[in-house]
């Protein structure tokens, strides 16, 4: 079994619904669909209020480079372009697409798999950017971007992330179990860009046995890897899989490419199967819903553009002790100020949570335990960040690596202050990334 | 649909089950075996110590606590409570006790509460107020009650008879009497069986790592060694020199506090390197028998040095990988 080598943790996994099978929401009567699902620009409007429009169409084109393309999740009628509650916790310009039943096909999409052999490398990137396909398992990088690296930089490695670190999250798990052919096939297709030879792997946490049985079957009719990792958070952060798998080590700076690696998450995979293959864009995906408080907990198939509330109401309303929605793991995810927040491309879950135990609001001294140094996979020193930052010498922090931070938060996990460490983490970044363009602006 | 009032916060939403409290009352029952192993032999005398030890250094904490307007709960948190069980276990089970409370006003408001209180004091609080009373009180501080001795029957503490009357006066001491702690000396630190025992619980429950303790016994046991190895009729065995004094409990359970002592590893080495050392020069040729407390508080001082030491590297390398 592989891990990484230095720090990580090993919170309750809580994976309540690790053997459910993937159910599918029934298309809610409206759908609020971000043009922002995507690290990058927020993608263009392509449709007017009043217009109609099939499901796979077009509503939103990706604007430069670092953007990516949105489509319509069913077929209806476009209702309003306006601001609306983001899952990232902001407002962003949100397409309002009223579902007419339908739930009709545009012409060409989603069609019987073809043969990829025989399209062109540029023709599969092509599909894929169309497809509006990104990183599904977390940050949304635009994936025909990451796949098409700087020519000088010789990629030999190539890595799907079905590790699965977060408490609670299943639906990677589940897709690996339900869908490992359309994986394999994706995983296929990606290695296929390269022209050096590339060894690929999978990289699966070892709690999750089915799945790495699922995968392991087509490793005989394809040259790969399914790679038991030791289950420890934060085994699914893109520099410790690097680290697990090839004991390789990414620097502060650098990208996984420099190190001649590339990292996709197996849903992205399976998004890339199915728009090279299907022509079919992504517009759903698998979210895992649960939580301590909650009866119903599934992994819902759900169409991008469904709103928070609509989840609920399929699952039954939610007991009056959940006083906190997550958008995504108990790790690294958002606490929800709205139900009208919806799911985009990026959302691998949604959790009720209580949380009046953890008393977060009261933050005390550090007593220099050295937790944090010893739970921090970057070899950070996570206290001293927080207590310059505390002192406001913020200009102090990047001298000790503070952009090498993954923001993983097993810091704060084990802190026995309760320090908010990866907070104050965050909120230095954001203000020494002010000053910095401040000084150059 | 109903309303749910929706609280926001920052992730991790989830944190594990470690507390202040929790650390520092792990530590308190470490040091169970050798407070009830002293009961045992110092009697009842140090029972009333200690506990009237730990209720002042809580009540000093909740008035100072009350008076800087910060939280009462802080009184409980346990690190209070700590010092003040730390603090009993260091003197002689003969001290009168209204110059236990004045340890303990020392330790809770000089030596924590004006460098600005738990997680700001550089040196050990109850540390501090020990060395504080010796140097006041040296002739209280110095008197060991004999265990199991009756009328507080006193006589000098092994590295006492050792400074004093030479090597060969501490030879009939037997190696049972000093494990197990039938030996004068401060309420707690007289059985090292005892003291193993504890520290035993913090290292397997992870609250402290043998990196400290570690450095700081071989560096006294090896530069004692050496001594004895070249001159065994003037110097003490190593041995001896482990098993007497403060130097278990100073080892496992002072040394370690996190607070006062560095947090990275090579820090702790050096730091551990340096106890031991300042310990056995003290105990070799210094004015005092005892060196344990001197040489922890001395290198507490120097933690912060330590300290930037570490990180000054530290950031060298994080510069160098960012080029
Ligand atoms: S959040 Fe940053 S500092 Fe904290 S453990 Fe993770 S990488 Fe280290
Ligand atoms: S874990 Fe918390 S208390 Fe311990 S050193 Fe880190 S910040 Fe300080």
């Amino acid at each position: 079994m592989k891990t990484f080598k230095i720090g990580g943790i090993h919170p309750p996994e809580n994976k309540l619904t690790e053997g459910n099978s993937i159910e599918v929401l029934p298309i809610p009567s409206e759908l609020a669909i971000p043009l922002l699902q995507h690290l990058g620009k927020p993608a263009k409007p392509v449709v007017k209020a009043g217009q109609r429009v099939k499901k796979g169409e077009l509503i939103g084109e990706a604007d430069g480079f670092i953007s990516a393309n949105v489509h319509a999740t069913t077929s209806g009628t476009i209702k309003a372009i306006k601001s609306h509650p983001h899952p990232g916790g902001q407002y962003a310009p949100t397409v309002f697409l009223e579902s007419d039943g339908q739930d009709e096909w545009l012409d060409g999409c989603n069609t019987e798999p073809q043969d990829w052999q025989s399209f062109s490398k540029e023709d599969i990137l092509n599909r894929i950017k169309a497809a509006g396909v990104v990183g599904m398992g977390g940050a949304g990088f635009p994936t025909n971007v990451k796949l098409a690296p700087p020519k000088d930089k010789v990629i030999d490695t190539v890595i799907l992330n079905g590790a699965e670190c977060e408490p609670f999250l299943t639906s990677d798990h589940r897709l690996m179990v339900e869908e490992p052919e359309g994986i394999i096939e994706g995983l296929k297709i990606i290695t296929s860009l390269f022209s050096t030879p590339v060894k690929a792997y999978v990289g699966v946490e070892a709690n999750k046995k089915d799945a790495i049985e699922a995968l392991a079957k087509y490793a005989s009719s394809y040259n790969f890897e399914v790679v038991q990792l030791e289950t420890k958070y934060p085994q699914g952060a893109e520099k410790q899989l690097i680290n697990s798998i090839t004991g390789r080590k990414i620097q502060e700076g650098e990208l996984p490419f420099d190190k001649g690696c590339i990292v996709n998450n197996v849903g992205t995979a399976f998004a890339v199967y199915e728009a090279v293959c299907k022509n079919k864009p992504l517009i759903e995906r698998v979210v895992t819903v649960s939580g301590i408080e909650i009866q119903a907990k599934k992994n819902l198939k759900v169409i991008i553009g469904t709103m928070f509330s609509d989840i609920i109401s399929a699952c039954g309303n939610i007991p009056g002790t959940v006083n906190q929605v997550i958008s995504g793991g108990p790790m690294m995810g958002k606490a929800q100020y709205s139900f009208e927040a919806s799911i985009i491309k990026t959302s691998s879950g949604i959790l009720f949570i209580n949380n009046e135990g953890l008393d977060t609001s009261r933050e005390r001294t550090c007593i220099r335990c050295g937790k944090c140094v010893e739970a921090c996979p970057q070899e950070l020193q996570p206290w001293l960040f927080t207590n310059l930052a505390q002192r406001r010498e913020f200009d102090e922090l990047p001298a000790y690596g503070l952009f090498n931070c993954t923001e993983c938060g097993s810091c704060t996990y084990v802190c026995p202050s309760k320090r908010e460490i990866v907070h104050w983490i965050k909120y230095s970044k954001a203000i020494v990334n002010n000053r910095k363009k401040r000084k150059s602006a | 649909m109903q309303t749910v009032t929706l609280k926001v916060s920052y992730a991790p939403f989830v944190r594990s089950s470690d507390s202040i409290e929790k650390v520092m009352y792990n530590v308190a029952i470490a040091l169970a075996p050798a407070t009830v192993l002293s009961i045992y032999f110092f009697g009842w005398r140090a029972l009333v110590l200690t506990i009237l030890s730990v209720v002042s250094c809580i009540g000093f904490e909740w008035a100072v606590d009350k008076i800087r307007g910060r939280e009462q709960t802080a009184a409980l948190d346990g690190s209070a409570f700590v010092t003040g069980l730390l603090l009993a276990l260091n003197v002689p089970s003969s001290l009168p006790y209204w110059m236990l409370i004045i340890g303990a006003f020392v330790a809770i408001v000089i030596s924590k509460h004006l460098f600005g209180g738990l997680g700001y004091n550089i040196f050990n609080p109850a540390l501090v107020a020990r060395v504080f009373l010796l140097i006041s009180f040296p002739v209280a501080m110095t008197n060991w009650p004999v265990p199991f001795g009756v009328d507080m029957e006193t006589a000098a503490s092994p590295l006492g008879v050792l400074k004093t009357d030479g090597v060969a006066a501490i030879q009939d001491i037997s190696l049972w009497h000093m494990s197990f702690g039938q030996i004068g000396g401060s309420i707690g630190e007289t059985s090292a069986i005892a003291l193993v025992l504890g520290a035993l619980w913090l290292l397997f429950n992870r609250y402290i790592t043998l990196t400290i303790p570690l450095s700081f016994i071989l560096t006294t046991f090896g530069f004692t060694g050496i001594f004895y190895l070249l001159d065994p009729l003037h110097y003490a065995s190593p041995i001896f020199h482990v098993l007497t004094g403060g130097l278990l409990l100073g080892a496992f359970f002072m040394a370690t506090d996190m607070v006062t002592s560095p947090i990275a590893l090579r820090g702790q080495l050096l730091f551990g390197f340096g106890c031991g050392l300042l310990t056995a020069i003290i105990r070799l040729w210094g004015g005092y028998p005892e060196g344990v407390s001197f040489a922890i508080l001395i290198m507490n001082a120097l933690v912060p040095l330590i300290d930037s030491w570490d990180l000054s590297d530290k950031k060298q390398k994080a510069k160098e990988e960012a080029k």
